[in-house]
This record gives structure tokens, C-alpha cells and sequence, in this order.
């Protein structure tokens, strides 16, 4: 009799889902089958039962192969290559629980580190636009109880998170949206016809690039003034149509994802959907949510929040937070060669910055903690494996709306490895001995 | 006036941060003391004398020290930072932040100058003669102020994100400007010389902008008004003006509503 662990939360995406259910064999140390998950988040948690996975940290030797070596010697070299840094970097943060994120803070501090996390290629230029202008915003509740307008801008959740139609935005019966996904409408803007938008009632195919104009034009047309005979490819009649359907809503929402945060214009973009949503207030009721992609990347900026004042691209090299992305972010730090050392936790920089970030990643003294091998553990000089967070060991995480959720241990991690926060403890301790503050 | 020489004798590994290099700063120290200031590398403070040959004389006081500095200052930020008097003269290229929150006094930059020079800036004068980088005379990070007063000269070329949140005081870019110029404008002047890409005075609430080239994309909210005769910086000639951003909130003066202007050149 296989048993079976309910309430599982699945620590892959910003959606965060919290109903999991996992069967594990007799003995309670295999996974079996995971239940409820989308394909993505199923492939998690099976992936940490993979034969071939590493158990213990490797070091690049001279030749490019790799040699065993033991916890303690990966705490040392980490340790000291972040002392003798005059600019380490330290980032990613995005796949680890926030009490890790927690005490890798402390450990930044101390060594006067450039903290950055993956918000700074993806929704980094969100928080900029909430910095700037505020924001209106819900839980991913009261959107499937409330919301019947959703609107999905440079987003395709079918592919990137796909419980998120069913589990919230489109399909749930909610309270106030008894009939599902047909007490709502659908707005889909994205210059390509993705999955997502062909289940859209309305589909803005609008130029690529163009969102700023076309966000610009759905908020005159709200005020109902004049519009150019067409903005960003649609045509008036058409954005008038939009901006009436998400008057006439008792709540609508905007959703929108990285299709917009990091194409021209960035951080504005999301400024002028805010100021669409406010627009909105005046006539309903309206929110807007951004799609975060790792499981806790909100998390990481809400523990930054707190504990350095920005969510993001932190300076602490003088002492004290400075933060001004453009200056204090990742892949300017790289390319400009203000860094000196780069740790990686909690992502792949490896596969999703630049290549001459890359480069220069495999160019400098670095470590990456990850439980898998990936684009970057190929390029750091030192590859510590861990436990995984919300499989082998709990944690709280935040979901996408910035409602925390406390993951769940299902099995234990193989013998004798460490997970994040232990490994960060370790090297927060070491560290404090060779600066003779501890 | 008296004038102390800077000049680089060795190129950063990473990037200096400098904000000391201020008249505000150099004022009635000696060459030696000024050596001695501090600059930052990473974590590393170290001296200015590290990095430069430090000559000449300060003044009393920093309206009269001038401060010249020669050699390769690519790698130095924050020259000139929040200085309220005085002159700097940089013989070549500089980092990031020139002339940020700087209240009074005169910076020449006879090179290209990076992102965020006249951050905040509220008084004094900043001419560049080469290019200068993205968010020039823009607002710091979450700063609902971006230039409030003074003025900005560029010969060549401007980045992205202009004058964004600009509550006063005058830009005037010699050439071409990219995406964003004047988001969020709230009083001020920008002039354009060349020709501006799109989103030209998006969510401008106040504030005058000329273009004297081309815009690539015009943003919806702007509305033709009337042609007008008017004298630009020197140069006179008929303008289209615009008036907007239609989409964003605007004030009321003597029950008249108040928008941005948008000046095109025929
Ligand atoms: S939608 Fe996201 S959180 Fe939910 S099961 Fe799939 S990967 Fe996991």
C-alpha cells in the first residue's frame, strides 16, 4: 500500500499550488506518483529521485574535470573567496525557502555583497513601476471568487503556469462567478497567437513593442476621448471595445508577464498598466498581478523588504543599501566588470543571462548551490549540491499575489547532505572566524 | 580662481566610486589632504592619491576652485556629486552619476558621460560634448523628482529615459535621443535637436518638449492644437504644437485644464 502525503505544495512556479498529492512506497523514502501537479511541477519532485543525481560538492580542477570534495572544503573555498572579494556578487534566491534567503542576507552583509535575484530578468522592472507609482492589487483568491474580466498581458500561462486558468483566473466557480470561466471574459494581449489566447473572447494581437502606446490608448479611451485611427496595429474601435468590457466588470484584472516587463520600455509598461488599473477604480473595481515565475522570487523580495528597505539589485559594499537598477544589477555588474566573485543559490543565471554575463562568470572565482547540474554549475569553479527546498526539506515561500504558504518535507534528501540554510550557516560561521568577528 | 589638477595615474580593476572629486570637497584643503580622501573600490576604501596625481591649489571656498581632470576617468563614478559651486572640467570620458543632485556651479565634460548624470538635479550647469547615457536629469529609483532646476547641455547624443519625472530646468541634446523622453514630466524644458524614437511624453502631466527631427511613433494622448512661430534655443521656425498626455490626470488653471506641449519643427 503506497502512502500517500496530501496537501503537498509544489515548489516550481509562482502559482504555488498548495493541494498536491504525493505517493511514496512502503518504506516512505521513494516517490511514486505525484497527483494534482501540472507536468512541470510532477517533473520536480521526481527529478529529485533521479539515480544519477550528485550527493556530494565538486571543485573544477586545472584540466576542466571535476573532483569530490567534502562540505567542509566547499565552505572554506566559499567563505574565503567572498572575504577576499572587493565586490562579490551573490545571486539568484528564487528557488529557496525565505529563511535561507534570510541568512544569506546576513551573510551579505558581512561581506559587503552586490544581492540580486532572478526579479532581475523577469519582474525587476515591476517593482520598479510599484516604486514609482504604487500598486492595486488582490489575492489570487479573490480573483476566482470576484473576478470576471481578466485580462492576460505578454503572458501565456497554459505553458508557464498552467494550473493558474484553473485554479483562479478562468475556469474555478468562485462565490460571485458561480458559472466558472462563463461568468468571465477574456482578454489576451500578445503579439503571437499562443495557447492562451486562443481561448481568449477578445485577442489584442497588437506590434511587437508597442504595449506602452497601447496601454496609453485603453486609458484615453476610458476617459473617452479621442483616439487615433489605430494604436499599436488595433484599431480604435477595437480598444474602445476593450476599455467598455472592463468598465462594465464588477472586478476586473490585469495579469501580465515578461512578455511585457522586458520588452521596450520595460518598468514603464508596467507604470501604465497601473495606471490603467487605477483608471479602472473609477469605475469598478480593478487589480492587477504580476505572473512571478520561480516558486519564491517574491518571497526574496519580501524578505530584502524588510530587512534592507529595496526587493532587489541591493549594493551593500559601503555598509549600506544602495540599490538603483541599471548601477546595482546583475548583468551591468558583469558586463561592466564591477564584480570580482559570483555565488549563485536558487537559479540559473548559466541559462538565462547573457552570454558575456556568462562569460564573465566563468572568466572569476565562483560558486553555485544547486541541487542539479545546470548551465551555471558548468561554468563555477565550485558546484555544491543541497537538498531540495519543499521536497526534502520545508519552508515558506511566496506565492505570485505575496501570500506566503509554508512548504512541505515529503521525503528525506539522500545521507548526509546539507540543505541551503545549513550550507548558508556554515559559511555565514566560517566566514565571521576569518574576520574575527565570531 | 584657483585650479587643482587631477590627473589618472592607473585604471580601476573594478569601478572607483569618487563622490569626493566636489569643489565642495577640495575647498581649503591642500594638495596633500586631498590625496588623502577617501574613494571606494567594491568594500576597499582607499585614497585619491592611489588612483591620481593630485596639483595645483583650492580655493577657500568651492565657488572659487576649479577643479581639471586629465587622463582616462571612464571607470570613476559620481564626479561632481551634489556640488553646489565651483567648476569641474573632465578632459575625457566618465562613469555613471555626474553632476547627481548638483545644486550649483559649472561641470564641462569634454568626453561622453553614463547613465544618471544630473540625477536630481536641481541647479547649476552640466554641459557634455560628447554623449551622454540613459536617465540624464531622470529621478533616482522611486523618487517622484527628477531635475528640478539648472540646466543640461549635450552635444551628442542622449539615451533612454530623459528627463523622466522632470519638475524643472532645461535639457537640450544636440542630437539623437532614444525611447522615453520626459515620462511622468511635470514642469520643465527638453529640447531635441535630432530626431526622438517613441514615447515621447508619456503620462506628461506639464512641461514643454521640442523636437526638431523626427518622432518615430507618436504617443496617442498627444492632440494637435495650432502651428506657431517661435524662437528655440537660437534657432527660429514654425513648430507644430501638441498638447497631452490625454490618457494622464492634468490640473486646471483659471478653469482652463493644463497639458503637456509637445513642440514638432517643420
Ligand atoms: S502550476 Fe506551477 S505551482 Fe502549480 S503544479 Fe504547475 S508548476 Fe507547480
Amino acid at each position: 500500500m503506497a502512502k500517500i502525503v496530501t496537501d503537498v505544495v509544489c515548489p516550481f512556479c509562482g502559482t504555488l499550488c498548495d493541494d498536491l498529492e504525493v505517493a511514496l512506497d512502503d518504506s516512505g523514502e521513494k516517490i511514486l506518483e505525484v497527483y494534482n501537479a501540472c507536468a512541470i511541477g510532477a517533473t520536480k519532485f521526481l527529478h529529485s529521485q533521479a539515480e544519477d543525481r550528485l550527493t556530494r560538492p565538486r571543485m573544477k580542477q586545472e584540466d576542466g574535470s571535476w573532483k569530490d570534495v567534502t562540505y567542509d572544503e566547499a565552505v572554506e573555498y566559499t567563505a574565503k573567496m567572498l572575504v577576499d572579494a572587493k565586490k562579490p556578487l551573490m545571486y539568484g534566491w528564487s528557488s529557496t525557502s525565505c529563511s535561507a534567503q534570510s541568512i544569506g542576507s546576513e551573510l551579505g552583509e558581512e561581506v559587503g555583497a552586490c544581492m540580486d535575484n532572478t526579479a532581475t530578468v523577469c519582474h525587476g522592472s515591476t517593482l520598479i513601476a510599484v516604486q514609482d507609482v504604487g500598486v492595486p492589487s488582490a489575492t489570487l483568491g479573490e480573483i476566482a471568487n470576484r473576478a470576471d474580466r481578466v485580462v492576460f498581458w505578454g503572458c501565456n500561462p497554459a505553458h508557464a503556469h498552467p494550473r493558474h486558468m484553473s485554479r483562479y483566473s478562468i475556469f474555478p466557480r468562485g462565490f460571485f462567478t458561480g458559472k466558472g470561466s462563463k461568468s468571465r471574459k477574456m482578454v489576451v494581449v500578445d503579439p503571437r497567437k499562443t495557447d492562451t489566447a486562443k481561448m481568449a473572447d477578445i485577442h489584442l494581437q497588437l506590434e511587437q513593442g508597442r504595449d506602452y502606446e497601447l496601454l496609453s490608448a485603453i486609458r484615453i479611451a476610458i476617459r473617452g476621448e479621442k483616439l487615433p485611427e489605430t494604436v499599436a496595429g488595433i484599431p480604435a474601435k477595437t480598444i474602445k471595445e476593450v476599455a467598455d468590457t472592463l468598465k462594465s466588470g464588477r472586478f476586473s484584472v490585469i495579469f501580465f508577464g515578461m512578455g511585457v516587463t522586458h520588452s521596450l520600455g520595460k518598468n514603464h509598461n508596467i507604470d501604465i498598466a497601473i495606471a490603467v488599473t487605477r483608471d479602472l477604480n473609477d469605475y469598478t473595481k480593478a487589480a492587477i498581478i504580476p505572473m512571478r515565475g520561480h516558486y519564491n522570487v517574491t518571497g526574496s523580495g519580501q524578505v530584502w523588504g524588510w530587512q534592507f528597505g529595496y526587493p532587489f539589485c541591493l549594493d551593500l559594499s559601503r555598509g549600506f543599501p544602495r540599490y538603483n537598477p541599471g548601477d546595482s544589477s546583475s548583468n551591468d555588474l558583469l558586463i561592466r566588470d564591477e564584480v570580482d566573485a559570483v555565488f549563485t543559490l536558487g537559479s540559473d543565471p548559466g541559462a538565462h543571462f547573457p552570454v558575456g554575463s556568462v562569460k564573465k562568470i566563468a572568466q572569476l572565482p565562483s560558486v553555485c548551490i544547486d541541487p542539479h547540474i545546470t548551465p551555471t554549475s558548468a561554468v563555477s569553479k565550485l558546484h555544491v549540491p543541497v537538498a531540495f527546498v519543499g521536497v526534502e526539506v520545508g519552508g515558506c515561500a511566496y506565492r505570485m499575489d505575496n501570500v506566503p504558504i509554508e512548504t512541505r518535507k515529503v521525503v528525506e534528501p539522500p545521507e548526509g547532505m546539507l540543505t541551503d540554510e545549513e550550507f548558508l550557516a556554515k559559511v555565514l560561521d566560517r566566514v565571521k572566524k576569518i574576520k574575527g568577528v565570531a | 580662481m584657483a585650479k587643482i589638477t587631477l590627473t589618472a595615474t592607473k585604471t580601476p580593476e573594478l569601478r572607483l566610486e569618487a563622490e569626493n572629486i566636489s569643489p565642495d570637497i577640495f575647498a581649503g584643503k591642500s594638495v596633500a589632504e586631498i590625496a588623502q580622501l577617501h574613494v571606494f573600490v567594491g568594500k576597499e576604501s582607499q585614497k585619491l592619491g592611489d588612483y591620481f596625481e593630485v596639483a595645483g591649489e583650492s580655493g577657500s571656498t568651492a565657488a572659487n576652485t576649479t577643479i581639471v581632470i586629465n587622463g582616462d576617468v571612464s571607470r570613476v563614478k559620481y564626479i561632481g556629486m551634489k556640488m553646489t559651486d565651483g567648476e569641474v572640467i573632465i578632459n575625457g570620458d566618465a562613469d555613471m552619476y555626474v553632476g547627481a543632485w548638483m545644486s550649483g556651479g559649472k561641470i564641462t565634460a569634454n568626453g561622453s558621460v553614463d547613465a544618471f548624470s544630473g540625477l536630481g538635479m536641481t541647479g547649476g550647469e552640466l554641459t557634455v560634448k560628447g554623449n551622454a547615457g540613459n536617465y540624464l536629469g531622470a529621478a533616482y529609483r522611486g523618487d517622484w523628482r527628477g531635475m528640478q532646476g539648472g540646466i543640461i547641455r549635450v552635444s551628442g547624443n542622449a539615451g533612454s529615459d530623459i528627463g523622466t519625472f522632470m519638475r524643472g530646468g532645461t535639457i537640450i541634446i544636440g542630437g539623437n535621443v532614444d525611447v522615453h523622453v520626459g515620462t511622468h514630466m511635470e514642469g520643465g524644458t527638453i529640447i531635441v535637436k535630432g530626431d526622438a524614437k517613441s514615447r515621447v511624453g508619456g503620462q506628461m502631466v506639464k512641461g514643454e518638449i521640442y523636437v526638431f527631427g523626427d518622432i518615430e511613433v507618436m504617443m496617442p494622448g498627444f492632440q494637435y492644437r495650432k502651428d506657431v512661430d517661435i524662437e528655440v534655443d537660437g534657432t527660429e521656425g514654425s513648430f507644430a504644437l501638441y498638447e497631452g498626455d490625454i490618457g494622464e490626470r492634468h490640473g486646471k488653471k483659471k478653469g482652463e485644464t493644463i497639458y503637456g506641449q509637445l513642440y514638432m519643427k517643420y
